[in-house]
């Protein structure tokens, strides 16, 4: 019975989502917001990753802009490739004025659809269980582990300012069509909006199943004392590339749909500075739930928006002490806080007692095996 | 914790109860060097089903090196196997996967998570992807055993982390259990418990101590005297002194090594012994 009624409860939370998310969003925002809404739900996509390999998993990755920009880029160049070919162009524009008259190698593959749909998906996803495996089985964990997957969006974004032959700083820019379609035409655009959110309750299905499976309940066991779940027989560096990957797999399909609804991908939106980004909005929202990440991206991207219209520098102070103020004092993010206000009203009618300690999410210092 | 009737279970036994058909750990030769320091120096062990044996020694006399060494947390040189298949060099998981398990000196559960869900994820080294990537559904048969000989069936929806010191440790046994180990290596498994807990965790080990083999490193004189079967006496990372408790407690050299006192029966044990680390 009890299951029965989680089980109601999940498909209204799904139906909740799909109604706001197709109905009433598009119906209550102008063209132009949903057009920004589009670009935050794909914030929204990274982050359910993010909970997922963060929250549940335990690893700070301070480096998903790398994974961001590797779908964009490569979903980009196959629009400035199509764009070309609609004109009978050999090579996309940026290219006609650097002199260059051939299209390079590896520009080639991305001129078919379907190799650029497949490559969004396996070679992130390759790059990230590549590396995982290459981390983890060597134990590299916490502030190592965060440092490194820092370094590694650094070290992107400066190939990419590099790179004239994706545009160097400016990056990929004016795309006309989306396989086939006019981005100038309103319609075609709120497509893409309707692509974006259908990906986003995919993506939170999915993450949600991960969750509560019993990958789910390990992967919090190897958050909470990975060396003692080796004691049990598991290498915890399979289960934290599995987390790892999914989390890339996102993101890169989220810099896919970004390109596309905002009309550039560049190395700006590769580099540490977006990569942070991406885990404020996480950590405010909560980043052990399932929709605290969700919320947060959106709440924080939305916030900027507004706001740094109207006060464009008092805007990046407000939210890194918004971001301080959650690490610090709200570790369970705003999801924390709605369930500690529900237990405080539920069981305490004395407002005097102490108030109940928040579950901490943080990883605990490693209990077993200490002198390994 | 429930009386659970013992005529079911073979009695642990000095030497073992079955001889050598079954389960055996053979360990020979053991040396762990750290840097040139040697904590654990040509240790022989052999162990058969059915014997509870204690591990005890003065601090550093490398009792929890040698557990270390055996589940593959440090490197030793040596031999240690495991009904025949050699256990040194293999990596933790592997070793767990051979049916070695240990508990800690500090009880490492996953706070976070239930009682159930701690004993179900240590049941589950085996499963394959697609039984990982469902929920969890119902209770396993072996796992509902563990929740009553451990007593911790009411609690088995309590998050690990309001357990009592004590039950945290019987989690941690049930976790072995759970876990297929047949040769249990327990790290101080009483240290901080009350007098009562103690003789529970005592009378648990006997339990469970008759199909597997089962080692426990102990500064509690009183409880060893009263659950062990064998004795293993380490100083300096060696082996002084094995065998019954009355053979070891008349052992002139463990008497020197316990400054004369541990063969004066059960009082005068040094507080040294009781607490360490």
């Amino acid at each position: 019975m009890k299951q029965l009624i989680g089980r109601w409860q999940t498909w209204a939370g799904f139906g909740v989502g799909a109604i706001v998310l197709f109905g009433l969003a598009p119906a209550i925002l102008s063209d132009f917001r949903l057009g920004l809404f589009a670009k935050f739900l794909c914030f929204a996509i990274v982050a359910v990753g993010i909970g997922l390999a963060w929250g549940r998993g335990g690893m700070l990755v301070l480096g998903q802009g790398v994974f961001f920009g590797l779908g964009g880029y490569i979903m980009g160049m196959h629009l400035k490739i199509s764009d070309a070919a609609l004109t009978d162009q050999d090579v996309p524009d940026f290219m006609q004025i650097a002199g260059v008259r051939e299209l390079p190698g590896y520009w080639q593959p991305f001129a078919s659809p379907v190799v650029t749909l497949v490559a969004i998906v396996v070679i992130p996803t390759g790059i990230a269980a590549l590396l995982g495996f290459g981390v983890f089985k060597r134990r590299v964990k916490g502030a190592y582990f965060a440092i490194l997957s820092q370094a590694l969006a650094a070290a992107l974004a400066i190939l990419l300012i590099g790179q004239t032959s994706v545009g160097g700083s400016n990056g990929l820019t004016n795309f006309r069509t989306f396989f086939g379609f006019s981005l100038k035409d309103p319609v075609n655009k709120q497509m893409l909006y309707f692509i974006a959110a259908g990906v986003l309750l995919l993506s939170v299905a999915v993450a949600r199943q991960l969750m509560q499976s019993r990958y789910g309940e390990l992967l919090v066991a190897v958050r909470d004392g990975e060396e003692r779940v080796r004691f049990l027989g598991y290498d915890p560096a399979n289960i934290k590339v599995v987390a790892y990957v999914v989390a890339a797999l996102f993101a890169s399909i989220a810099g896919a749909l970004f390109a596309p609804i905002v009309g550039f991908i560049a190395p700006s939106q590769v580099g540490i500075l977006p990569s942070i980004a991406f885990l404020i909005g996480v950590a405010i929202g909560g980043r052990t739930t399932l929709l605290g990440p969700v919320l947060g991206a959106i709440g924080v991207a939305w916030a900027q928006t507004l706001l740094s219209e109207r006060f464009p520098s008092e805007w990046t102070y407000a939210q890194g002490l918004l971001f301080i103020v959650v690490v610090g004092f709200f570790p369970a993010g705003l999801a924390g806080l709605g369930v500690f206000l529900r237990r405080r009203r539920k069981g305490r009618p004395d407002p005097q007692a102490d108030p109940v300690p928040l579950p901490d999410p943080d990883p605990e210092p490693e209990k077993a095996g200490a002198n390994a | 914790m429930s009386a659970v009737d013992t005529e079911v279970h073979p009695e642990p036994a000095a030497g073992g109860n079955v001889g050598m058909g079954t389960q055996y750990l053979e360990v020979r030769g053991l040396t762990v060097d750290f840097d040139g320091f040697k904590a654990v120096t040509d240790v022989d062990l052999t162990l058969f089903q059915g014997d509870l044996r204690f591990l005890i020694g003065p601090n550093g006399a490398g009792k929890t090196t040698v557990i270390d060494a055996i589940t593959g947390l440090v490197s030793g040189t040596g031999s240690v196997s495991k009904s025949g298949v050699e256990l040194l060099g293999k990596k933790v998981h592997q070793i767990a996967r051979r049916g070695v398990g240990r508990t800690f000196q500090t009880a490492s559960v996953f706070e976070q998570l239930t009682v159930l869900q701690n004993l179900d994820i240590a049941a589950g080294a085996g499963r394959s992807v697609l039984t990982l990537l469902r929920r969890r559904s119902g209770v396993l048969p072996a796992i509902e055993e563990a929740l009553e000989i451990t007593g911790l069936a009411d609690l088995a929806d309590k998050p690990a982390g309001v357990l009592a010191h004590g039950q945290k440790q019987w989690l941690e046994i049930g976790m072995l259990l759970v876990q297929n180990a047949d040769v249990l290596l327990l790290d101080e498994p009483v240290a901080g418990m009350s007098h009562e807990e103690r003789e529970e965790t005592g009378n648990l080990l006997r339990r469970i101590g008759g199909e597997r083999t089962v080692v426990v490193v102990e500064h509690d004189m009183d409880f060893m005297r009263a659950f062990a079967t064998s004795v293993t006496v380490l100083a300096r990372g060696q082996v002084i002194a094995e065998g019954s408790v009355a053979e070891v407690q008349a052992n002139p050299r463990v008497q020197e090594v316990y400054l004369g006192t541990a063969a004066a029966g059960t009082e005068g044990v040094p507080d040294e012994l009781k607490e360490e680390s």
